[in-house]
């Protein structure tokens, strides 16, 4: 669920870091939104421990208000042709062959979009190889961590940044909706299927892969949004090993 | 009455925490000798587990210190195991029952470390003290509430740490698992480590503990087994909740304190 918020809530961050910034350029756009990511967990949390709301009830307060804001922005700056809520909300990812990217001499060195993810991609994995232990038992037993002195709310909240990190890098192929579902349902697939956690992290991986290849020739085929056919995929593996492990047990 | 002792493993002074304004303990000042298996008592909402809690400083306290060894937690956690509630972790979670003991070992690790075979040798070895060694590979989602508690006493015991705080360790579990854990804190007792475990049940605090911790929001009594588990001072931690209140009773009673109260 917090996946859900940050990918909604970092919104106004992209609008506001482009407002400031007066470009697109995926850096300042993917530190806005790795700021408000960071910002609605901690509100997130604020809000449930000093305001003693639900976990759910917070999330949805903070996420949705941030998302509006942001929603404010896009169409109040709507006449720049290059942020709009089409954009933002639904993504293109047929616009990344063409959104090429260049070196200081002016020459095209790639697609942007498969620049900046394989950037993130690399941090990701480096993050989890070199920290899974940090990570592993704060999110099982953060009182235990603390009590051993792992602080469990930074852990957290590094977590959390690289969450909106993702997401912010991944607006533009897929949009603000669909890539939610990305995050979380190649993960719950493989939560289904195994009970340990490298190969859940291996799997659900696999799973996204999948989705996104068979998705793209869904789409081919059906002529249809390339995003909603990844997903729709991603729909699908999810509820064949649901099956899975109705039909074991 | 709360009987003071010199160097003590646990020093407590004038601890007050608080919910909402509102305090869950008052004022608490005691000691807890080198080597004591203490047990923390009181009726529901006394406080117990937020005296663990505040300890391990996991709450803020609003006034005093806790000192372990004469120091600071911070300069001391290696010494220091926790095991908190079984109930406050998710056993869902993906982890093998080696992976969750072996959690004990990370405060020696430090970051950029990985575990290594001597850290799982020690897992290892910590599950056979509990008689776990056969779930080393279990998931923990499979196992049962008693099962649980062994895999976080043997989380505890990687860390071979001076001082053990325990939090309800015998909540829900069953009566063989009950008798190998305290057999094993005793055993820890006499090796002269520390241990401070919340308890619920009065039948057994004689028989598990020698030390006895009387809390209800304030501190009632603090001192060896013998001299504080009395009716008087049952009666005023427990005082005022009614069940309980008859549960002390019946301890009285068969304990013939009435024979004694009448000479």
């Amino acid at each position: 669920m917090i996946g859900d918020a940050i990918s909604h809530s970092v919104l106004p961050g992209i609008v506001i870091a482009f407002l400031l910034v007066g470009s697109l350029e995926s850096a300042w756009m993917i530190i806005g939104a790795g700021l408000l990511g960071v910002l609605t967990t901690f509100l997130i949390e604020f809000f449930h421990q000093k305001g003693k709301l639900q976990t759910d009830a917070s999330i949805g307060v903070t996420f949705t208000w941030l998302f509006a804001l942001g929603v404010i922005l896009v169409t109040y700056y709507a006449g720049n042709a290059h942020i709009d809520q089409d954009c933002i909300l639904h993504g293109e990812i047929a616009y990344v062959p063409i959104d090429l990217m260049y070196d200081d001499a002016g020459n095209a060195i790639g697609p942007k979009a498969v620049i900046v993810l394989s950037v993130v991609l690399v941090v990701i994995l480096l993050f989890i190889g070199i920290f899974y232990k940090e990570l592993f038992i704060t999110t099982f037993d953060p009182d235990f961590a603390n009590a051993i002195g792992i602080s469990s709310s930074k852990w957290h909240y590094l977590l959390m940044g690289l969450v909106s990190l993702t997401t912010v890098a991944s607006f533009e192929s897929v949009g603000a909706i669909l890539v939610v579902a990305l995050l979380i349902a190649p993960a719950s697939a493989a939560y289904l299927i195994t009970q340990d956690l490298k190969w859940m992290l291996l799997l659900s991986s696999f799973f996204g892969i999948v989705s996104s290849i068979l998705g793209y020739w869904l789409s081919y085929l059906l002529d249809g949004s390339i995003a909603g056919a990844m997903v729709t995929i991603s729909g699908v593996i999810f509820g064949i090993c649901y099956l899975v492990t109705v039909l074991k047990k | 009455m709360i009987h003071h002792v010199e160097n003590p493993a646990l020093e407590i002074h004038d601890l007050t925490v608080s919910y909402d304004k509102k305090p869950v303990l008052w004022g608490v000042d005691l000691t807890i000798p080198n080597g004591a298996l203490c047990g923390i008592i009181g009726p529901n909402g006394a406080g117990k587990s937020t005296l663990i809690k505040s300890i391990m400083d996991l709450i803020p306290l609003n006034s005093g210190y806790v000192k372990i060894f004469d120091k600071e937690l911070d300069e001391i956690r290696k010494k220091i195991s926790y095991v908190p509630q079984r109930e406050s972790v998710d056993w869902d979670f993906p982890a093998s029952v080696l992976d969750v003991v072996m959690m004990g070992r990370y405060s020696q690790l430090g970051l950029f470390k990985r575990l290594r075979k001597a850290d799982r040798d020690a897992a290892l070895s910590a599950l056979e003290m509990v008689g776990m060694e056969k779930y080393a590979k279990r998931q923990i989602a499979q196992l049962s509430g008693g099962q649980q508690q062994r895999v976080f006493l043997a989380r505890a015991l990687t860390q071979n740490p001076e001082i053990y705080f325990l939090d309800e360790p015998f909540a829900g579990v069953d009566a063989a698992t009950e008798k190998a854990i305290i057999q094993i804190l005793k055993n820890l007792s006499e090796e002269g480590k520390t241990i401070i475990a919340v308890h619920h049940d009065l039948q057994s605090v004689e028989t598990y503990f020698n030390w006895v911790i009387m809390l209800n929001l304030r501190l009632v009594a603090s001192g060896p087994t013998s001299e504080v588990f009395t009716p008087q001072f049952l009666e005023e931690t427990y005082g005022g909740k009614l069940t309980l209140l008859s549960e002390v009773g019946e301890l009285v009673k068969e304990r013939g304190f009435h024979a004694r109260e009448k000479q």
